[in-house]
């Protein structure tokens, strides 16, 4: 089947979709957005969660076909997502298929945060040393993303609960707990 | 597969009359799983993502009619006054991304003994609005559940709502896992007092073959507070009254032995979980009366 669905501000159409196929795979497999990570298949990692019409989930566990006419957001289109945020009118654009697969990590200036294709949240983790393997990074950086949305100002146990469906093997979670800090004390002095 | 996308309930009702083997599909939080795990291949997938009706809740004056697609997440932050015992039950589910998919339908739909949702219904009394091109029907949530991952549904039949009486007092809900987020129940135990009519009543989840109720444990406990005039007088619960409820429950059980724990020990929790549940209710319970004797 063909799924028509918005990917991070642009409209994208999906072709021979299996009917059981998950959103993870289409996003992987068929549009080349590798950014969110297939770990488990089964819910439990958040390594897949992306925001479908704005709500955290975990992309593994929605079928393609649940996606058709709504709106996703990737890690790909997170920098540009958070941009359009700040500037508020929603007239910044969106994100191409092309410029998100070839996304990268620049702007890692970590004294300036200079020149970056980053969103706060994003600098934020590198500049807290919160990416060893990389591999739950994306999964976190949209959960986190989220939450500071909603909650501009959380205490630490906002901060756990929040992330509470995202597994990172490497960090020990206290990097992560400083890098989503780190974005909260900035977002409130409007750095 | 097919993947059928019914716009409207009554789209939804048509197709599933014409193939009884469609697997709804709603948050896919259960679904997904077993699909992913090539577990299940349905020949075909109703999607009831578009159906806006079932993301709805009504608090009515007795009762609270809850879509069946209505996300814990939902649960937790519109509804915790009206059904405490559930929104406490939806905060234990999974981690936040699953709750803002899966909803009590999906439970209902699955029917796992290790559903949070169940002791909580089971506890503040409900029924399951079911419908199908047949007709509606109400099925008491005392006779929903028929055996491990088995419901009442007929195959043509969807749920469409939840119909949860509203709390009349205090309602708490207990699960016993290896840690807070991200655990499916050991065991759990939902109670709720009901002041209006004198009466405790409980759910017990993971420890039997379906979700139960502790029936003689109840009987047992109404009766106790009955005699000893505890509603009016709002004494502390006796010790042994609680040790013999805590008993009781424990005996409602009839647990296995499996990964996740012994049927020993499942039985011991929930006699722990059933007291502790009765002690903070009835607490609760007596701090409202205080206030309002202190206010009248
Ligand atoms: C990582 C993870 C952790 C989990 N942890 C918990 C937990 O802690 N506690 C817990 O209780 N559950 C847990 N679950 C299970 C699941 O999230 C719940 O059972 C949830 O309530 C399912 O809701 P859903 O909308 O996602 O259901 P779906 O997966 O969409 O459907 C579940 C079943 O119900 C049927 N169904 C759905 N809607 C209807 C309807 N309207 N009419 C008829 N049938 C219907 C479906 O056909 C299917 O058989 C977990 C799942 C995952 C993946
Ligand atoms: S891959 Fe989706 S939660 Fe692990
Ligand atoms: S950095 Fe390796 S899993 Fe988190």
């Amino acid at each position: 089947m063909r799924v028509n669905f918005t990917v991070n501000g642009r409209p994208q159409e999906a072709d021979d979709v299996w009917e059981g196929e998950s959103l993870l795979y289409v996003l992987r497999e068929r549009l080349g957005l590798p950014g969110s990570k297939n770990a488990c298949e089964q819910g439990e990692c958040g390594s897949c969660t992306v925001r479908l019409d704005g709500v955290p989930v975990c992309s593994c566990l929605v079928a393609a076909g649940q996606a058709e006419g709504r709106d996703v957001v990737t890690v790909e289109g997170l920098a540009d997502f958070a941009r359009q945020r700040s500037c508020g009118t929603g007239a910044c654009g969106g994100t191409s298929l092309d410029e998100a697969r070839q996304w990268q990590a620049e702007g890692t200036d970590s004294q300036t945060g200079e020149g970056s294709g980053l969103s706060p949240i994003q600098q934020a983790f590198i500049d807290a040393g919160a990416v060893q393997c990389g591999f739950c990074t994306p999964g976190l950086l949209v959960a986190a993303d989220e939450m500071l949305e909603r909650n501009p100002n959380p205490t630490d146990a906002d901060i756990r609960e929040a992330l509470s469906g995202n597994l990172c093997r490497c960090t020990g979670y206290e990097k992560i707990m400083d890098a989503v800090r780190l974005a909260a004390a900035r977002q409130s002095e409007g750095v | 597969m097919d993947f059928l996308r019914p716009a409207s309930w009554e789209e939804a009702l048509a197709a599933k009359a014409e193939h009884p083997t469609a697997v709804p599909i709603a948050g896919g939080t259960d679904v997904m799983v077993e699909i992913n795990f090539d577990h299940r291949r349905p020949e075909y997938l109703m999607d009831l993502n578009r159906i806006g009706d079932l993301t709805e809740w009504e608090v009515g004056e007795d009762t609270v009619r809850l879509g069946a697609s209505v996300p814990y997440t939902k649960i937790m932050e519109n509804l915790r006054a009206e059904l405490p015992g559930l929104a406490l039950a939806s905060h234990t589910v999974a981690s936040p991304q699953i709750r803002n998919r899966g909803g009590v339908g999906g439970n209902l739909g699955t029917a796992s003994p290790a559903g949070d949702a169940h002791p909580a219904l089971l506890a503040a009394g409900a029924e399951v609005e079911v419908e199908s091109v047949r007709g509606s029907r109400r099925i008491p949530i005392d006779e929903f559940y028929r055996g491990v991952k088995r419901n009442a549904l007929a195959p043509d039949e969807l749920i469409r709502a939840v119909h949860v009486k509203k709390a009349d007092g205090p309602q708490q809900f207990s699960k016993v896992g290896t840690r807070n987020a991200m655990v499916i129940a050991v065991c759990a135990f939902g109670l709720a007092l009901h002041p209006e009519t004198r009466t405790v009543r409980t759910g017990i989840g993971s420890a039997a073959p379906t979700p139960v109720r502790a029936k003689a444990a109840e009987e047992f406990l109404n009766a106790a507070l009955d005699e000893g005039g505890f509603w009016d007088n709002g004494k502390i619960i006796t010790p042994s009254v609680a040790k013999r409820f805590a008993d009781l429950c424990s005996a409602a059980c009839n647990p296995i032995d499996d990964v996740r724990g012994t049927a020993s020990y499942r039985r011991h929790a929930v006699g722990v979980m059933a007291r502790r549940t009765l002690t903070w209710t009835w607490e609760s319970y007596r701090g409202t009366r205080r206030a309002s004797e202190g206010a009248a």
